[in-house]
């Protein structure tokens, strides 16, 4: 007859002390594994009396369980000792750098001209386009610029050569033209704006053959001069994301609108920083008026019925006022340096909610 | 235009202050540019006395001078020959900034001997060119005075801008009328003279103009006077033209000048003497050669207007005379020429020239066609005042061109149009203050006779800007456009959309964005395939910016050189724009190309030293095209591309055979040495305008979604295909094997080389089967790889790898 508590002990001792899940096994197999020493207890139950198979019978069973609870315990604790190892083993320096992260940028011109978009698209502006090499009819004609007036020197034009009919197109000096194509081709009322390039033969530090200009047309049967004011102002407050903005309307010429203004804005020059709507200097930000008659009537629209305003104005210049740069030549030089400081991330789209810059 | 402060107060008497002026000529759309005093500059000289002038021991040309400031006596070393005892001279005291050799005094030796100051030169004080001797002031200039007091220097100047319409403001008067509307004190009266004609002029004037031409000098009034002595002006006329930083010429020259600056009235004196026979205003004849005043030598076209003499050419009317029958110091007779030239044919002259005057600046924008008699009096009588002499009567050839005009003009306008309520009685002492004749219909209607100096007036419009303009702009009340009552609308057009959402995948993708020039050199157009003449500019900046570009390439390639010169390795740049076909305006497309040039991405630690492929181009293509919404999944890939592209890496990407939506790959290594960048450098360009509209379907719902949540099972097929199939069309049979179930085909591996023949190539895929109503069953597995492997064999003769 087998000593139970000896061998209980035995197993035990042996479970406490197995040093690896391998070890462990090893006792599992040889206490309660198929042919182990446990296991083996019950064969003897064969060779014994009834009585003391209800003696023995639960004790080996007992004896089993022990075991077997003894040894799930002890897996546990290796099995949490075995992961603590391993984690150990697997740290990593987090520090390194990652990869993949480089983003591209947006263009401070498309920022603006996205900028400008939001903006007049609340006060109910759609945006229209228009060829950028226009002919002379759209570009001057159309806009009161007879052949050979003075106003022509007002813009260095670049122009294409003379075609059969001898007429010679040219760069569009301005975005006026889109104007004309959309009186022509709308009836009013109309509210657009027209961003785009324009080009002057023009270079130095402070011009580049091409720019961006912004144009923007209210025609209806009342619109007068104090809408100008009005909507001007609207839209430099948003623009500029400023609460308070003093501006200066000047009477000034052009030839497509009458009345015409230049208009300023109040602002100050602390350490090289532009702040608006503050200080004692005036800052030329565009030109407009009320668009001529003569311009109503060119586009085939009555002029004794229709009336309204129309402004133009730059959109490197107005990008330059608003986030910093004091060299226009740089916004056409594509240093990628200039782009990833000046430029945009993709995702900081212009919205009225979320404001129009972070 | 320039005038001083005390220019402008000898046609406006009024109490207001420079600051007042300055503000109000600037609301008046008189922009002020700059107000500048000479007084402020010149403050720290004083009026000094050379007590004693010796001989400088040491130096031949200095002598030591003693001299009285009127607080010390200090030593000044002076190297001007006029330097004597006796002198009254402008003195500089150490520490004084001296404008003319722009630096400061400080106590100095000179040869060994003390030198404490400075007697200065009219050069040195900026008054004039004048060097070679100190100024030398009268002997009862009182001493320890204010230099700039003694000489009446205290007269700020006013630079303003004249919008090209206000010609009547390009001499002092028309300011001074313009400021006297606006409220700032009365205009003063202009004196015209009556001049009885003590004879007939011997030299007469005749127009030569046939109708068609007639216009270009439609009127010419002249005078004769003689025994005239021209010798320099007076000092207040001197003062005058220096202030506005003209020379001072003689007297006969700067009464012209000072008639020019001072009532925007352009005139010319002859020296008789000088003259062949008769004056003739006529067009030039090719051939005929005349020396300007300028020193230069014109050659005369026909259709420029010309004063001539019996002989020949003097001088461009309206633009410039000519030296030979100028006036000098010897000039005894004279002929004043106070005519009126068409604006046009004078500007086309100045710019055919490349003329620029100031009689030109003013007859291009029409002067005030009814002053010539008028002006011819003043003229002749400032020659007989400052020069003597005696006058003929006035020579008068042609007559005034017609410039009257009315508008009729409703009040109520100011309201309708400029936005602010003025009355009637102040609009009407606005208008007849700038010189309009005002007679009242009725309520609301103004008959208005426009004054001959306005020839920019020609309607309602114009009359409500001058009203506006003398009350303020600054008064008109600010009113806002009516709004919808509801949510602002969106107002962006499909295409507009597309090219921002564009922009903004490129940039997420890692491109930055460009914005290059619309024109390229003529080697790069042609390069890229530009053929019409017609793109190309006549005057372009520079041979850099000569042809309108055919591409957006060639312009990102030049910014991946700079930008690699710059030592960027990793250079990733896109742009959106326009390139151009032809010159109409549908001629113009809108495209969105970038370049991927160098390593993939910088350097790292875990990889990544690769350099860009053809699949990069390719995959920022698609991306692109994705984001502007085209059919990504419909796309067919074709092998061939734009000469641009390396021929067998490229292609095109298009919905359908024909409609091409982008163009990728490697760039011609060819074009790259020509653009002189380093390869390789992959790109795309997606033709924006080429994607279709999306299939609308009225509403904004989607299809309902219909997945099973059965088990899916993936399935990799590994075939044999000859090298030139495609594997577009290998997945494109797989898919079309089993549309039902068939949810996804990847390619994982592509193998050449051991254990197939040279001219084959092994595709890996892996199909992704999705069960409709129930589980595959193996059967079911079997019968979909069966089809899957005969879509294969059938399309692409690919044969199961075993």
């Amino acid at each position: 007859m087998t000593d139970l508590s000896a061998l209980e002990k035995d197993v035990l001792d042996a479970i406490a002390s197995a040093a690896s899940l391998d070890e462990l096994e090893t006792v599992r197999v040889g206490a309660i594994g198929k042919k182990g020493s446990v296991t083996g207890l019950t064969k003897q139950l064969g060779g014994m009396s009834v009585e003391e198979r209800k003696e023995y019978g639960p004790k080996f069973n007992m004896l089993k369980n022990t075991v077997a609870k003894a040894i799930d315990e002890r897996k546990a604790v290796l099995e949490k000792e075995a992961l603590n190892a391993r984690l150990q083993s697997e740290t990593v320096d987090v520090t390194l750098p990652v990869n993949g992260l480089d983003q591209g940028s947006i263009h401070p011109v498309s920022q603006a001209m996205d900028e400008l978009a939001e903006v007049f698209a609340d006060m109910g502006f759609a945006i229209a386009e228009g060829p950028e090499i226009e002919d002379d009819f759209h570009n001057f004609t159309a806009l009161n610029i007879p052949p050979e007036h003075p106003a022509r020197q007002m813009h260095d034009t670049f122009y294409l050569p003379e075609n059969a009919d001898g007429e010679r197109k040219v760069l569009r000096t301005h975005t006026s033209p889109v104007q004309i194509r959309t009186m022509k081709n709308q009836q009013p009322p109309i509210r657009i704006i027209a961003p785009g390039r324009t080009y002057r033969s023009d270079s130095d530090a402070t011009h580049t053959p091409m720019f961006h200009q912004v144009e923007g047309l209210v025609i209806d049967e009342g619109t007068h001069m104090g809408h100008l004011k009005g909507t001007l102002e609207a839209f430099v407050k948003a623009f500029f994301e400023v609460d308070n903005v003093t501006m200066r309307f000047r009477p000034s010429y052009f030839p497509f609108t009458e009345p015409s203004a230049e208009v300023d804005i109040q602002c100050s020059w602390k350490n090289g920083e532009l702040r608006i709507g503050e200080g004692d200097d005036w800052l030329e930000i565009l030109g407009c008026g009320m668009v001529n008659p003569r311009v109503i009537e060119a586009c085939g629209l009555d002029s004794a019925k229709y009336q309204g305003f129309a402004f133009g104005c730059g959109i490197d210049r107005l990008a330059m006022l608003k986030y910093g740069m004091t060299d226009l030549r740089a916004f056409f030089d594509n240093d990628l340096r200039w782009m990833k400081h000046y430029g945009f991330m993709p995702l900081d789209m212009p919205t009225i909610a979320g404001g129009l810059s972070r | 235009m320039k005038f001083s402060l005390s220019w402008l107060k000898s046609y406006l008497e009024t109490d207001a202050d420079l600051d007042i002026i300055v503000e109000k000529l600037t609301a008046v759309g008189l922009e002020v540019e700059e107000v500048s005093n000479p007084a402020e500059v010149l403050k720290d000289f004083y009026i000094a006395h050379v007590v004693e002038a010796v001989q400088h021991p040491n130096a031949d040309k200095l002598r030591l001078c003693k001299v009285d400031t009127g607080k010390e006596i200090v030593q000044v070393v002076c190297g001007a020959p006029n330097a004597r005892t006796g002198l009254k001279g402008v003195f500089a005291a150490s520490g004084t900034y001296v404008p003319g050799v722009d630096f400061t005094l400080k106590p100095t030796k000179i040869r060994g001997e003390d030198s404490n100051g400075m007697l200065c030169s009219e050069r040195e004080l900026l008054l004039s060119d004048e060097h070679d001797g100190i100024i030398d002031l009268p002997a009862d200039a009182p001493v320890g005075a204010s230099f700039v007091d003694y000489m009446k220097l205290d007269d700020p100047v006013i630079e303003i801008a004249i919008t090209p319409n206000r010609q009547d403001c390009l001499g002092v008067y028309g300011i001074a009328r313009d400021l006297a509307a606006a409220g700032l004190g009365t205009l003063k009266p202009l004196n015209v003279p009556t001049l009885d004609g003590a004879f007939d002029s011997p030299v007469s004037v005749d127009l030569k103009f046939d109708d068609a031409t007639s216009d270009a000098c439609p009127m010419f009034v002249g005078r004769y006077i003689r025994g005239v002595k021209n010798g320099p002006s007076p000092k207040w006329l001197q003062d005058r033209l220096k202030s506005i930083g003209q020379k001072s010429i003689s007297a006969l020259v700067d009464i012209t000048n000072f008639i020019s600056f001072d009532l925007g009235r352009p005139l010319h004196v002859y020296d008789v003497d000088k003259l062949n026979g008769n004056i003739h205003a006529r067009l030039g004849q090719k051939g005929e050669k005349f020396l300007a005043l300028d020193g230069n030598e014109y050659e005369v076209t026909s259709d420029d207007c010309v004063i001539a003499d019996d002989k020949g050419v003097l001088g461009f009317g309206g633009v410039i005379g000519g030296e030979e029958s100028g006036c000098d110091e010897n000039t005894q007779n004279v002929f004043l020429e106070v005519a009126y030239f068409d604006p046009v044919r004078t500007a086309m002259t100045g710019r055919t020239h490349q003329l620029i005057t100031d009689a030109r600046y003013r007859f291009e924008r029409g002067v005030d066609c009814a002053f010539l008699p008028d002006a011819n009096a003043i003229a002749s009588q400032m020659i007989l005042d400052l020069c003597g002499g005696e006058a003929s009567s006035m020579v008068v050839a042609g007559a005034e061109p017609a410039w009257q005009k009315s508008v009729n003009f409703r009040p109520s306008r100011v309201q309708t149009l400029g936005g602010m309520t003025i009355d009637t009685d102040t609009q009407i002492g606005i208008l007849s203050s700038l010189g309009f004749a005002v007679e009242r219909q009725s309520d609301d209607l103004l008959v208005l006779a426009v004054p001959s100096w306005r020839s920019d007036i020609v309607g309602e419009a114009d009359i409500v800007e001058e009203v506006l303009r003398i009350h303020g702009y600054n008064t008109i009340p600010v009113a806002y456009l009516e709004r919808p009552d509801s949510v602002a609308h969106p107002t962006l057009t499909m295409g507009q959309k597309r090219a921002r959402a564009v922009r903004r995948q490129m940039a997420v993708d890692g491109l930055n964005e460009c914005v290059t020039w619309s024109f390229i050199p003529e080697a790069q157009a042609k390069a890229f395939g530009w053929s019409d003449p017609m793109l190309k500019l006549d005057n372009p900046i520079s041979v850099a910016m000569a042809v309108m570009r055919p591409s957006l390439l060639p312009n990102l390639l030049t910014a991946v050189s700079k930008n690699a010169d710059r030592g960027q390795k990793s250079i990733a740049l896109f742009e959106v724009g326009n390139q151009f076909e032809n010159d109409t305006p549908t001629g113009q497309s809108l495209i969105a190309a970038g370049v991927r040039a160098g390593l993939k991405a910088e350097r790292h630690w875990q990889g990544g030293h690769q350099a860009v492929d053809v699949f990069d181009a390719k995959r920022d293509a698609l991306s692109a095209l994705a984001a502007a919404g085209a059919p990504v999944e419909n796309l067919q890939v074709f092998r061939e591309s734009s000469g641009a592209y390396h021929p067998g890496r490229s292609g095109t990407l298009r919905l359908g055979p024909k409609n091409i939506l982008a163009y990728f790959g490697e760039l011609h290594p060819g074009l790259l040495v020509d653009l002189d960048v380093k390869g390789p450098v992959v790109g795309f360009e997606i033709l924006l305008e080429n994607i279709p509209a999306p299939r609308g379907k009225g509403g904004k719902t989607k299809s309902a979604l219909d997945v099973s949540d059965l088990q899916a099972v993936e399935r990799d097929f590994a075939f044999l295909v000859k090298q030139e199939v495609e594997a577009q069309n290998l997945i494109k049979a797989i898919k079309g094997a089993d549309k039902k179930h068939i949810t996804r085909v990847g390619l994982f591996d592509v193998f050449a080389g051991k254990g197939m023949a040279d001219d084959e190539k092994s595709l890996a895929l892996s199909v992704r089967l999705e069960p409709s109503d129930k589980t595959f069953t193996e059967e079911d597995l079997e019968a979909i790889s069966g089809k899957i492997v005969a879509a294969a064999e059938k399309a692409v003769s690919a044969k199961l790898r075993s």
